[in-house]
């Protein structure tokens, strides 16, 4: 039988703004630009929403200080901190929410002025005592550790993660509101700046501004609205560890898990997803969640994103957006990867629209490969 | 191994173990129940949920289980080593690997603790075991 969230929920707006560069704006003025843009596309106002659903990087109690900005006072708020992957994470929370009626309108948002304010990540996260004497650079030397180790267990290069890079960019050429459109060679990324070895910056994602807000509303409402509702078919979530000397292999990610819970929960399986949207910080975190979530098998990541195979034409679409390492990445980047499935079921995505997508797959990442969260969401066809 | 039980000390895990290292002993919390040594300190064994544990001094034996090396300018001090560690007792800690260049740590080496002071506050380091090939 059915889960019982499963279709329960649709999204019905999505709004960006400030991608890129945001001059002079705070965190909490692009995310409430964003919101904007979310309800003018649910054609909603902002006295509709009685759901608020968000994370933050720069408020303590970030659904009080957004609630306070917009001036919305919320029946039921969530603000569950699971790093980058939050904003996927409140996508399960949203739909209970909904389905037990505690909201009608939910909002999930995020907003963030990293690259203007500084290009320092911001965060108010605890030092990690066991780790802070060794000086590792945080969160890079965490994702390199893993990259390391991957390598030495299953032979996979730096050319093999290089072409991830490479694979987003192709797709950001195709996304005139990605932030980095130039192009880029297997060549550039090796021989760019080493940073923690071996990660050096083109592995890593782009540091910008930027806003992203979703709203969800009961299915049973979903198609009162201008858009093409898009269905959650299911969220799953897992987390193993916060610090990366907890986590007990490098080269296995809780993914694993949150991956086969969505699954379950939405009927669906890997050859039945059209796109995949997934966290990458940095390029292992491509290839980690793809072998994780069972698009491969363990260890043929590498073989698996060379060559142009996730790229344009390639037989899996991944990151149609560009990725957090060419279309976006302010702080925390789980918001824009399902905005990016929502538009490709939308049928909304222009020259990067992946043909005939009714289910795509979203996975976002928190701390260091610690939060996984995994969502599925399909078109009315599927449900 | 030598058994270094420290009934008399009421603090908590984390001041155990750097009491411990204050001395040169490197020690780790070990499970009454289910035997296993556990790193970060708790007062709780991760394993089997078992409250009653003992401090051990241990090997100071262990393999690189990851290494990194991160790039940094001459005049910052230049490039240096951060590793994971994997203890012969089981447990995993960062550290990293002193007395060898940090591009010639490989993943697979044998290495030895050694506790060292920075800025007053022990804390432990590796190098290459003599032994290793």
């Amino acid at each position: 039988m059915a889960h019982n969230l499963r279709g329960s929920s649709a999204i019905v707006g999505v709004g960006l703004a400030g991608c890129g560069e945001a001059h002079g704006k705070m965190p909490l003025d692009i995310l409430a630009e964003a919101t904007h843009n979310a309800l003018d596309d649910a054609g909603l106002k902002l006295s509709d929403i009685d759901g608020l659903f968000t994370g933050s990087s720069y408020h303590f109690m970030p659904t009080l200080s957004t609630a306070e900005y917009l001036g919305i006072k919320p029946r039921f708020s969530d603000g569950s901190m699971v790093g980058g992957s939050s904003f996927v994470a409140h996508t399960l929370n949203a739909a209970m929410a909904l389905k037990t009626g505690l909201c009608d309108v939910a909002l999930i948002c995020y907003g963030s002025n990293q690259r203007t304010a500084g290009g320092k990540l911001a965060t108010m996260s605890e030092q990690q005592i066991y780790e802070a004497p060794y000086k590792p650079r945080y969160p890079i030397s965490s994702y390199a550790l893993a990259a390391a180790r991957h390598m030495y267990q299953y032979g996979t290069t730096r050319e093999q993660l290089a072409d991830i890079a490479v694979a987003a960019r192709q797709w950001a050429q195709l996304n005139p509101a990605a932030f980095a459109r130039d192009d880029l060679t297997r060549e550039d990324v090796l021989n760019s700046r080493m940073i923690s070895d071996p990660l050096s910056l083109l592995d890593c994602c782009l540091v910008t501004d930027g806003g992203g807000a979703v709203i969800m509303v009961s299915s049973e409402r979903a198609k009162d609205f201008p858009n093409k509702p898009v269905y959650l078919l299911g969220t799953g979530t897992a987390h193993w560890h916060r610090q990366i000397t907890q986590m007990p292999d490098l080269t296995v990610t809780a993914a694993k898990e949150s991956g086969e819970r969505a699954f379950k929960m939405a009927g669906v399986t890997q050859n039945d997803i059209d796109v995949v949207e997934v966290y990458d910080a940095f390029t292992i975190n491509t290839l980690l969640f793809l072998e994780d979530l069972g698009f491969c098998e363990k260890g043929e990541g590498g073989p698996f994103v060379s060559n142009g195979n996730i790229a344009p034409g390639g037989s899996l679409p991944v990151n149609t957006n560009g990725g957090g390492l060419s279309c976006v990445h302010p702080g925390m980047y789980g918001i824009f990867i399902l905005i990016e499935a929502i538009q490709q079921l939308r049928g909304h995505c222009g020259a990067r629209q992946v043909n005939n997508a009714e289910v795509a797959l979203v996975h976002g990442n928190g701390g260091v490969l610690s939060s996984q969260v995994t969502s599925i969401l399909g078109t009315e066809e599927v449900l | 191994m030598t058994k270094q039980s420290d009934k008399t000390n009421k603090s908590g895990p984390d001041m155990i173990y750097r009491s411990f290292l204050d001395r040169h002993i490197f020690a780790l919390p070990k499970c009454t129940k289910c035997n296993q040594f556990h790193f970060f300190p708790r007062v709780v064994c991760p394993y089997c949920g078992e409250f009653e544990l003992e401090w051990l001094a241990i090997s100071g034996k262990g393999e690189v289980y990851s290494t990194t090396t991160i790039y940094r300018k001459p005049e910052r001090g230049g490039d240096y080593n951060v590793c994971l560690i994997t203890l012969d007792e089981g447990p995993r800690m960062m550290s990293r690997i002193e007395d060898i260049d940090a591009k010639l740590v490989n993943i697979g080496d044998k290495v030895t603790a050694r506790i060292i002071n920075d800025d007053d506050e022990p804390f432990v380091v590796f190098t290459p075991s003599k032994e290793a090939s």
